[in-house]
């Protein structure tokens, strides 16, 4: 089923990671998307970047990797899940995203512009809240983790449908937000 | 080449070739882009530093070995490509409080600094409960159409504009 031949030598995985991290800095960068004023303009629902950036990389990606696929030169790696992981931990990191005003990623490349408040308080927060992770993670993975759990399935997979109508859809309605965007002037 | 010298790119351009960067990760890689996991690996790997080889033995640096990774590199070359395009557009400045920031809460370093070590704290610890950050999540499992990312990265964004709504209208002012 999968084909690998396109899939780079061990050697040369790690040079081609960090030359992909060096172009992904440097389009958040470029994007704007870098900036504490970008990001919190987003969460104020005042600046749409984030949202125009986030969705076209959905958008793209999800095209390409559909076609790759069809091809067999990718392979899905869909994260598993549930109600207990992906929502609650998802409101812990919005509460800390308003707070810090970057994301992981984005914390990495404000480093890279000069913004201190990213390295010395967002990266070394992200450090202590990870470690307090590896501490409490024997006590909730049992619990909390498995509350609500669905494993990896995908939106197809869960409407009981073909991939390519998901899709579709999928691109349909991302088009129709950034297009209502562009118009709203936002 | 004056594109490459301006301050911005479009949003949209820029997401398309995030997007393109993504196909050719998985492609060449078989990996999607991610970045919170290499925060845990740091963290395991000073822990690690610090109290010695046993560390390894925690469960969940068991799933998440405190190893040097691919993720580890990609998020090792961000801020230098963010430092090269801030370069290349003459905006990189040494700041310690935004001025987003400094118009609101004021211009103290300490008072910003410890709201973005809070913040970080969070970030850190749900990216982690949830398995994935705005790139893992956001970007690369919505693309792939996984339900977990969706679900996360709806959270993500819920909770992060509470957050900020309330930390700028209530202690704003």
């Amino acid at each position: 089923m999968k084909r690998t031949s396109l899939l780079l030598p061990d050697s040369a995985q790690k040079p081609a990671a960090l030359l992909f991290g060096t172009l992904f800095g440097f389009l958040l960068q470029k994007g704007g998307v870098t900036r504490y004023e970008t990001i919190i303009g987003q969460l104020l629902l005042l600046d749409f970047t984030v949202l125009k950036v986030m969705l076209s990389a959905v958008l793209t990606g999800m095209l390409g990797i559909q076609v790759l696929l069809q091809f067999n030169l990718v392979t899905l790696r869909p994260r598993y899940g549930s109600f207990g992981s992906s929502v609650i931990g998802g409101l812990i990191f919005g509460l800390g995203f308003g707070l810090l005003g970057y994301c992981p990623g984005t914390a990495a490349g404000a480093a890279g512009q000069g913004s201190l408040d990213a390295l010395f308080g967002g990266v070394g927060g992200m450090l202590l809240g990870t470690a307090f992770y590896s501490e409490i993670y024997p006590r909730i993975e049992a619990s909390v983790l498995r509350w609500g759990s669905f494993g990896d399935i995908t939106l197809p997979e869960l409407l009981r449908t073909s991939r390519w109508k998901v899709v579709i859809a999928v691109a349909a309605l991302l088009a129709a937000v950034l297009s209502a965007l562009s118009l709203a002037g936002l | 080449m004056s594109w490459l010298t301006m301050a911005r790119w479009p949003a949209i351009a820029v997401g398309i070739a995030i997007g393109l960067l993504e196909c050719l990760t998985f492609l060449l890689l078989d990996k999607p882009i991610g970045c919170s996991s290499a925060f845990a690996r740091t963290s395991g790997l000073i822990e690690k530093a610090i109290r010695g080889n046993s560390v390894v033995e925690k469960p969940y640096y068991r799933l998440f070995p405190p190893v040097i990774d691919w993720e580890w590199v990609f998020v090792a070359g961000i801020p230098f490509g963010a430092f090269l395009s801030a370069l290349s557009s003459g905006n990189f400045r040494i700041e310690w409080v935004p001025s987003l920031w400094a118009a609101i809460f004021g211009t103290g370093v300490f008072r910003r600094l410890a709201a973005a070590l809070a913040g970080g704290f969070f970030v850190g610890l749900g990216s982690r409960w949830a398995g994935g950050c705005t790139s893992g999540h956001g970007i690369s499992g919505c693309l792939q159409l996984a339900l977990s990312s969706w679900l996360a990265s709806a959270a993500f964004f819920a909770g992060g504009i509470l957050s900020a709504i309330l930390l700028f209208s209530l202690t704003g002012g």
